[in-house]
């Protein structure tokens, strides 16, 4: 029991400088908003900075970090399909087709 | 006659999947909520490379009342967390005061998300105005809708759902842990619709 309460503070602990990080890197987020870059490095950065902020809340916030497998393999899944949802228009904007057709003489 | 039916599982973890059901079934649901918001990012990503202009969300949007919203949100989560961690402990007068400030900073954060609609209203910029503006509101709209059930969630765990604890502690803070995931899943959500919308 004192070990599982160990283990509890040292997971709080935790959760409180994840907090602060990502109050900080949405300073950042924001700063750099600002900052006079070529629009597609600011969307790479704004969405790696998303991403870093994500996985800080679903490892330590939602303790996925010590989560069982199969909790790993369902979301696993919906991050097949969701990756898969965002490639999608892509490739439906794609308006030319492209196709290889062998000609016989 | 009238039998009892123990549902199993509940405050022990079921061996083969080494989880409560409640965790598994929380988990399912959220995949399934990844799903339904990826959607919308993959309709915005869609409107967005088909329009000829997309305007910069900080010219239309308020970015300073939306950094101040993803504090409020941010904030909400380590105090959920913390509700949770004082079950753990045994301390539910510290897991109410937890609770109460979570559900705090959800209604701040609707409070602020009324300023900005009615502000948006008022200057006649409606969802029917362009398709910026309707994926904004649709998203943000659902967002909202995610922030209000969660606050229904966390409202009954502190009032009537709260007796459960003098019954059966281990389910009470299971359940309590389970609501903070859908918690969490807002704020995530949150981490992205903000600078998607707001600085782009």
């Amino acid at each position: 029991m004192a070990e599982d309460l160990e283990e509890l503070n040292k997971h709080v602990r935790t959760c409180i400088a994840v907090f602060v990080i990502l109050l900080a890197l949405t300073l950042v987020t924001v700063a750099v908003s600002y900052l006079d870059v070529p629009p597609a490095a600011a969307i790479t950065l704004a969405l790696c900075i998303a991403m870093v902020k994500a996985t800080m809340v679903v490892s330590f916030f939602m303790h996925l970090i010590s989560e069982k497998k199969l909790i790993f393999f369902s979301l696993g899944l919906a991050a097949l399909f969701f990756i898969f949802l965002l490639i999608l228009p892509v490739a439906t904007n794609q308006t030319e087709v492209k196709q290889t057709v062998e000609v016989k003489y | 006659m009238s039998a009892t039916v123990e549902i199993p599982y509940i405050t022990e973890p079921r061996p083969d999947t080494g989880l409560v059901n409640v965790k598994l079934g929380t988990w399912l649901f959220l995949a399934s909520e990844v799903m339904l918001f990826g959607g919308l990012f993959s309709a915005y990503i869609l409107l967005r490379a088909g329009a000829e202009t997309w305007p910069e969300g900080a010219s239309i949007l308020n970015v300073p009342l939306a950094t101040l919203n993803t504090f409020v949100l941010i904030t909400s989560s380590i105090t959920m967390v913390l509700a949770w961690a004082s079950l753990v402990r045994g301390d539910f007068s510290k897991y109410r005061r937890f609770n109460y400030a979570t559900l705090a900073c959800g209604l701040a954060f609707l409070v602020v998300k009324y300023f900005e609609y009615s502000a948006k209203f008022h200057h006649g910029l409606f969802p029917s105005e362009s398709t910026f503006l309707a994926i904004y509101f649709t998203l943000t709209g659902l967002h909202g809708l995610h922030v209000v059930g969660g606050m229904t969630m966390l409202a009954y765990y502190a009032f009537p759902g709260s007796s459960m604890w003098h019954t059966n502690r281990v389910q009470f803070t299971n359940r309590v842990e389970c609501a903070g995931l859908f918690w969490h899943l807002v704020d995530l959500v949150w981490i992205f619709l903000f600078p998607v919308l707001y600085l782009m």
